[in-house]
């Protein structure tokens, strides 16, 4: 038999092992990373130059002690009530009508003792050296939960969707530029009816 | 010759593998192209506490990582038992934290420089002392945003 011109064909049989080699390597290597997580902002070094006055009514005491107790307001409180604590704190609009801070959307009980309005609330965040840290995490994740729970209200009330919704995907990197501008405004006007106001002391050394 | 190899009618052909590198490769770039390598060992214990009320970490390009936990067994016996904090591959006090950020900082693009957020990876057995050094010198250094770096799911789940 005469022999065909040309280099024989390689045999590729073996390309899907080589294929498969690979991967499972990557198969295994990967970690598809979820990194998600509470964002905060810390407060800038240099001190204000003329000090604030903040009525104490406006401010809402959260301690939490080495032991993972928790002291809000002068009371000891369990966890899982705080985020209805912070919530109703937030949510008084204690203003009189027709007075400047007087709040229109605030569902509270108006008490004239707690906040005036969102606007002027604030909790104060007080920890001690020796507090756990998923202690505090839980602290945190609560009291940003209910500011994103207040937020959500409005937003409902106003847009007909969630907050986080909104925030998520005025974030997301995949949104249209159209879509984000309109976002924008409005989760800025969200942020507005319920500005996160969350001062975290110094740690307490005792 | 031919005799011997003729096939006999009605036998079902033999599936073709002939795609199936195509389709294996297809897998492969899909796995290569997701996966993310790291780029330093950690040296201390990580497990993050949870969290629901979480955001995103978007662009990592512009996220500086700071790992504090209990140092793993081999570092153990240098390094004790507390919880240290680890820049890069090094172990490091808080007061090195503040150089660590403006060294990070100073190699991030122009454009960059003024949006960085600094994700604590904390374990959830250390101590809020160490992490309020931290913040302190984040604060020093104006690094200002911060992130919490969490699992999420039911932050009750921490208490136990």
């Amino acid at each position: 038999m005469a022999r065909r011109a040309g280099a024989p064909e390689v045999n590729a049989g073996s390309m899907a092992d080589i294929a498969f080699l690979l991967l499972i390597f990557f198969l295994v290597t990967t970690t598809i990373e979820t990194d998600a997580g509470l964002d905060r902002m810390l407060p800038p070094i240099e001190p204000p130059d003329q000090d604030v006055v903040i009525k104490q009514k406006n401010i809402f005491q959260v301690n939490i002690n080495k032991n993972g107790q928790l002291l809000a307001d002068d009371e000891l409180i369990e966890i899982a009530d705080l985020r209805e604590k912070a919530m109703a704190f937030l949510d008084n609009g204690g203003a009189p009508q027709g007075s400047p801070d007087y709040c229109s959307y605030c569902k509270g009980t108006r008490d004239a003792s707690s906040s005036d309005s969102p606007a002027k609330a604030i909790i104060s965040l007080k920890n001690d050296r020796e507090t756990k840290y998923s202690t505090y995490i839980t602290v945190q994740n609560e009291l940003v939960g209910a500011y994103n729970d207040l937020r959500d209200r409005e937003a409902q009330r106003l847009y007909g969707q969630k907050f986080v919704d909104m925030e998520a995907e005025y974030l997301n990197p995949e949104t249209s530029d159209e879509v984000k501008d309109e976002l924008k405004e409005k989760v800025q006007r969200i942020q507005e009816l319920f500005p996160q106001k969350l001062s975290e002391a110094e740690t307490s050394t005792n | 010759m031919s005799k011997f190899a003729k096939k006999k009618d009605g036998e079902v052909p033999a599936v073709s593998t002939a795609s199936l590198p195509d389709i294996v490769f297809m897998l492969l770039f899909f796995f290569m192209t997701v996966t993310v390598m790291k780029d330093s060992s950690l040296k201390v214990e990580n497990v993050l506490p949870n969290a629901n009320e979480v955001k995103k970490l978007e662009k990592k390009d512009r996220v500086i990582y700071i790992y504090v936990g209990k140092p793993t067994r081999e570092y153990e016996k240098v390094y004790g038992t507390e919880p240290q904090i680890q820049l890069n591959d090094k172990f490091a006090k808080p007061s090195e934290v503040g150089d660590y950020i403006l060294m990070e900082r100073a190699k991030k693009p122009q454009e960059l420089q003024n949006v960085l957020t600094t994700s604590l990876k904390v374990d959830k057995n250390a101590n809020m002392g160490l992490i309020s050094d931290i913040k302190q010198e984040l604060r020093k250094v104006n690094a200002l945003k911060v992130n919490y770096t969490t699992y999420e799911g039911d932050a009750f789940r921490n208490l136990q």
